[in-house]
């Protein structure tokens, strides 16, 4: 069973089609990269594949739930981390941590367990009880996508994660995800970033609401005769 | 069950390490109700007025005396002509001059007739109105005390008693004003604020995304906040009964039920106005000048309803601020019970349920 399957998958808003009939499938444990310029519909399509809106038209299934019937078995079955921060800055790291758990209905014991396994992880038993603002901006990420595959989620949804940082440190936030997919579990990221587009298994590039390439990294620059991800994103927003 | 308490709990670190919100919270409440029990107060106490007695009798200097006598006025000068008023008035700590013409006692006694003239500062023309009759009410009862028990055969005596307040202490009013006040703007305000917080933050995506339904993140966010209104009301109530001496003539437990109502119906308001912003700002202003404003001007806590232009009366019906104030004032100084504010509560209940389902289907629209 794939985590996600969409066919034809349309959102529209009065006349305006955010996202036209997308079809396309990411396979269990797989990092697939959803790219695309501002207004190209990929929040659109995200918010639909986390439930969070119905589509117009067109089947789509994740974790093998239907998004029309299903949305609150999908909720169960995803974490998601957004491009502006899913902790909150004035509860503390311990607390945030708890915080998360106890509304995925996780029981206080595992929670406990998990906070420590985290912490050491990320090597922040130190900064366990300082408040989340006190945080630099890339630990504040690394913590935000721990949190949010805390609940053992078959998929994750990143939407824009590293916004804002440096190279090294967005590098470091990957070695996260490469683990997280290594145990299994299916990462579905958008990013403005091309070197990230690079570290993506598979990738689709979204223009005006349709996806208009869909292929590993080498095969698409390869198709386009690009030298890197870049060429091949401007040769596709441009128009040719 | 679990995941609701995981959530208050959060919610509660909120209110608690936020020192703008526990001021407004707690800071507030306390000082709008000293400022207006002690410092905004309608009573006048040793009001300075002046006399310009141009008899000097023995009439003339009992009436003055008999002014002096209660806590109202204290005479500050004694004018020796009539040039000498406007001077007093401009010197601006005379609130009232009291003259007495030539042969006061004289004119009494044989033309049955003697005159004083009160003149008043009327820049401020609640406080002139309120010497004025003061000063009348002194100077009649010496009109009495002069004529003896025999005299006069046809008068008409009033006997005037100020009904449920008899000594028309301002704070009577307030307390129940300042509590209407401070539970809508706690309730309506805090909880439309917090969930504009989330949004703005972008956290509520984050929870949207979740397995929570949407109403146990509504619930959840606002369940601590009905807990410190209610904690307010009693400081507030505590206040007004100890510090001010205000009685709760009817039954406790149904002023705090009427309480409980009024919470709930402030968190439907503040639910729907966080239900159409995004922004905190927005939300504070659209509390601050849509809540705040029409009610303090408009529920009766200020000025009194009855004398409002029929729209504005209209209009003050649809203040959910003006029906409790009323509740309030008929359970603590009138003693009423439910048979006599079952309409007015009736029109809180309907007010809460027409905001709750209005910010459901919002909340519906927004998510789809």
């Amino acid at each position: 069973m794939q985590p996600i399957v969409t066919k034809e998958l349309t959102k529209k808003f009065g006349t305006f089609i955010a996202t036209n009939a997308i079809t396309f499938e990411v396979k269990e444990g797989e990092i697939f990269g959803f790219l695309g310029a501002n207004g190209a519909g990929k929040t659109t399509a995200m918010r639909m594949l986390c439930g969070l809106l119905r589509p117009s038209s067109g089947e789509a299934k994740v974790a093998g739930f239907d998004v029309y019937k299903q949305a609150d078995r999908i909720k169960q079955n995803i974490g998601y981390m957004s491009q502006r921060f899913s902790l909150y800055e004035d509860l503390k790291v311990k607390e945030n941590i708890r915080f998360y758990g106890g509304i995925y209905g996780l029981s206080n014991n595992t929670i406990k367990e998990k906070t420590k396994q985290l912490l050491q992880k990320l090597q922040m038993e130190a900064e366990a009880d300082q408040l989340v603002s006190a945080l630099p901006l890339g630990w504040k990420q690394k913590l935000a996508f721990s949190v949010a595959i805390l609940h053992d989620p078959s998929i994750v949804f990143l939407d824009e994660p590293t916004g804002g940082v440096d190279p090294v440190t967005r590098r470091q936030f990957w070695d996260l995800i490469y683990e997280a997919a290594g145990r299994g579990v299916t990462v579905f990221v958008t990013t403005h970033y091309m070197d990230e587009a690079e570290y993506c298994d598979r990738i689709s590039i979204m223009v005006d609401g349709r996806i208009q390439a869909l292929d590993t990294p080498r095969q698409l620059k390869a198709q386009f005769q690009a030298e890197s991800m870049d060429d091949v994103f401007l040769k596709l927003a441009r128009g040719k | 069950m679990r995941q609701f308490f995981v959530f208050a709990r959060k919610e509660f670190y909120h209110i608690f390490r936020d020192k703008r919100t526990l001021l407004i919270l707690f800071g507030m409440p306390i000082v709008q109700i000293v400022l207006f029990g002690f410092a905004i107060t309608n009573e006048i106490k040793n009001a300075e007025i002046a006399v310009l007695d141009q008899s000097r009798d023995y009439y003339s200097n009992r009436l003055v005396q008999q002014l002096q006598a209660g806590s109202y006025f204290k005479i500050d000068q004694e004018l020796q002509s009539h040039q000498a008023i406007e001077a007093a008035f401009k010197e601006g700590r005379i609130k009232m001059v009291v003259v007495i013409p030539p042969k006061f006692g004289e004119s009494f006694f044989h033309l049955h007739k003697a005159q004083v003239q009160l003149l008043a500062d009327a820049g401020d023309p609640n406080t002139a109105t309120t010497l004025i009759n003061y000063a009348r009410a002194i100077i009649g009862n010496y009109q009495q005390e002069l004529n003896g028990p025999q005299s006069m055969p046809l008068t008409i005596n009033t006997t005037v008693r100020m009904q449920y307040n008899p000594a028309l202490k301002s704070v009577f009013l307030f307390v129940p004003g300042v509590m209407t006040l401070i539970l809508l703007l706690v309730s309506a305000m805090m909880t439309s604020i917090t969930i504009a917080r989330e949004k703005e933050l972008g956290t509520m995506e984050i929870l949207l995304v979740s397995p929570l339904p949407p109403a146990m993140i509504v619930t959840g966010k606002v369940v601590p906040y009905i807990v410190l209104s209610f904690i307010n009301a009693l400081v507030i109530l505590g206040m007004g009964i100890w510090l001010f001496g205000m009685p709760i003539k009817g039954s406790i437990v149904l002023l705090l039920l009427e309480c409980a109502l009024f919470v709930l119906t402030s968190l439907g308001l503040g639910i729907l106005i966080s239900t159409v912003t995004d922004k905190q700002q927005t939300a504070m202003m659209a509390s601050m000048m849509g809540l705040l404003m029409p009610t303090v001007l408009l529920s009766g806590f200020i000025f009194p309803v009855e004398s409002m232009p029929l729209p504005l009366r209209l209009l003050s019906n649809i203040m959910p601020a003006k029906w409790f104030i009323i509740i309030l004032k008929d359970i603590m100084l009138k003693g009423s019970g439910l048979r006599e504010v079952w309409p007015q509560s009736l029109v809180l209940c309907g007010m809460t349920l027409l905001f709750v389902t209005i910010s459901i289907r919002k909340f519906k629209i927004r998510l789809s």
